[in-house]
């Protein structure tokens, strides 16, 4: 069914510290390893080795530049870096526009799957995300996205502390959280309460359930401190330092 | 967004075929047409092999061509799938209609409802098919409001067009269609016209600064992309061919599409000597036109994904 649920019993889905992110890919290459032998096994590449490599993967990290508008510090900017995959959307504008029913949203925990033995490989749904979530897998003929690791967050056969999803497990600044933010209680939702968390292009209203927290503001204007002023004088009157500078110099 | 050959063709000849069986289907209804048996039967071989081509053409672009039935479920969330009913449906009433005209010499009674019936079923499925680009947000050009009265009235005009040289072909010329089709043409020009200026003025809604939340802290550039080499997203939605000759290739579908055709039927028209040749040139030009037009629709698109790579 492409019909969306009315409302899923949780909403689970990832907060992303864009403060914290170092843009080391550890997150899209453990995904790319889980997934490539799970539920949407294999990820196929293309020409891997060759001169044009491409490939399937659910997770990418882009890098921006902000050039912050505030203070009167000109050409002050950062590198903020942006790791995106799929928001698992309350109104997925993916689901309804399938027209077979492989696109759904799980009405226990809102995921959105896709089932790669339904699909015929219209791609209308990866038209229809305006955040680029859905790959195509050319050699397969169908359409595949990030699982949430579905096949990770509830494996009975993992230890309970590590059923989270590839890249929020192995994410080495703890970027990346994982949980369900459809209950305010939740850590990850006391974490988007306090740092000021946002949606992504909340204009095309697709109510993503993933969130992301902004940069902290910095807490000193960078061209106040020079190198020079943290450093010993490098002509000390008196003392130790002073008597070995006199005798030292010609 | 990259222009895949077989959803032009499906949009443009599904779009002339059942512009040409909907006319069939009301102007018999009104009395018009000649009842002869094998203009019925070009004209059906006509309208039923354009639809039935580009319903074939739009699943050549499918991964698994063999499961696209499954496409005829969602009716209720997708218009793809409202499209694929639509077109499944209006088959019964023109296939009717086709078996009495052809084979029963039959146009009146049960047989003119059915030609009605085939000619609300080919609107419906014009509408649905110009809806499957009309509800995708991600594509503001595509939601612009005349794009679904465009396909409906580009239908009309190319289909019309055809029925016009298949009367001259049968040389049972009738005057009103050629009017008709030019009136449709002029509309067209005139809508399309409209939609050219208003994707071009309309405000960008999705920027980096919304796409990426950073537009709070400051100003956003692209710094760096994810990966060296192009992926699926880019290959699909990051099309640029057409927005560097937009202009030049609309000034040709305008020219092929509209200003040909009409000054042809006007020559047909004021000249019958001519009209056959006329006509028919009409038709060669529009098909020029309308699949410049269509190809356009696609490649001028920009998807707002290709805002995270370009800015």
């Amino acid at each position: 069914m492409t019909s969306l649920p009315e409302s899923t019993e949780t909403k689970l889905g990832l907060v992303i510290d864009l403060d914290i992110c170092v843009g080391c890919h550890a997150c899209a290459v453990n995904c790319k390893e889980w997934n490539t032998s799970g539920y949407h096994a294999p990820m196929t590449d293309t020409n891997p080795y060759g001169a044009d490599p491409s490939g399937v993967w659910f997770n990418r990290i882009h890098a921006y530049e902000v050039e912050r508008s505030s203070g009167d510090s000109g050409g002050d900017s950062q590198t903020v870096y942006f790791p995106k995959s799929c928001l698992h959307c309350e109104d997925a504008p993916c689901v309804t526009a399938c027209p077979t029913g492989a696109s759904y949203k799980r009405t226990e925990d809102g995921i959105v799957m896709v089932d790669e033995n339904w699909c015929i490989g219209c791609k209308l749904c990866s038209w229809s995300c305006p955040y680029g979530a859905r790959e195509y897998d050319s050699h397969e003929g169908v359409m595949k996205k990030c699982t949430l690791c579905v096949d990770k967050i509830y494996n009975e056969n993992l230890p309970e502390d590590r059923r989270q999803p590839a890249c929020v497990a192995t994410c080495p600044a703890n970027a990346r959280h994982f949980g369900d933010l459809g209950d305010p209680s939740s850590d990850v939702s006391k974490l988007v309460e306090a740092r000021g968390g946002y949606d992504l292009m909340p204009e095309q209203g697709t109510k993503p359930v993933n969130k992301y927290l902004p940069p902290r503001a910095r807490q000193a204007e960078p061209n106040s401190i020079s190198p020079h002023t943290q450093l010993e004088d490098a002509a000390p009157d008196g003392g130790f330092l002073g008597w070995l500078d006199k005798v030292l110099v010609d | 967004m990259h222009p895949a050959y077989s959803v032009i063709f499906f949009t443009t000849a599904s779009g002339a075929g059942y512009g040409l069986l909907g006319l069939m289907g009301v102007l018999n209804a009104g009395g018009y047409l000649p009842s002869d048996k094998w203009f019925g039967l070009t004209g059906f071989f006509l309208a039923l092999g354009l639809i039935t081509f580009g319903l074939l053409a739009s699943t050549f672009h499918l991964g698994h061509p063999e499961r696209a039935w499954r496409a005829l479920t969602q009716w209720r969330s997708s218009w793809l799938s409202r499209e694929g009913v639509l077109a499944v449906l209006t088959y019964m009433p023109a296939g009717l209609f086709a078996i009495g005209w052809v084979f029963l010499d039959q146009t009146a009674g049960i047989f003119m409802v059915m030609g009605v019936l085939s000619a609300i079923g080919a609107a419906l499925t014009v509408y649905c098919t110009s809806m499957i680009y009309a509800s995708l947000k991600s594509i503001p050009a595509w939601t612009n409001e005349l794009v679904s009265p465009l396909y409906l009235v580009l239908g009309l005009a190319t289909g019309g067009l055809i029925l016009d040289a298949l009367l001259h072909i049968f040389d049972t010329p009738i005057a009103g269609v050629s009017v008709l089709c030019i009136l449709a043409l002029i509309t067209g020009a005139l809508l399309k016209r409209r939609y050219w200026q208003e994707i071009d003025a309309a405000p960008r809604e999705t920027d980096l600064a919304s796409a990426t939340g950073l537009g709070q802290i400051g100003k956003v550039r692209v710094l760096d992309n994810p990966h060296t080499s192009k992926n699926y997203l880019q290959q699909e939605m990051g099309y640029r061919v057409a927005r560097k000759h937009a202009l030049k290739l609309r000034r040709i579908a305008t020219v092929a599409l509209f200003i040909l055709p009409i000054i042809l039927l006007g020559l047909a028209l004021a000249f019958p000597a001519i009209a056959l040749a006329a006509t028919v040139l009409a038709v060669v030009a529009a098909c020029v036109g309308i699949v410049t037009e269509r190809w356009l629709f696609f490649a001028e698109a920009k998807h707002v994904v290709m805002t995270y790579y370009e800015g």
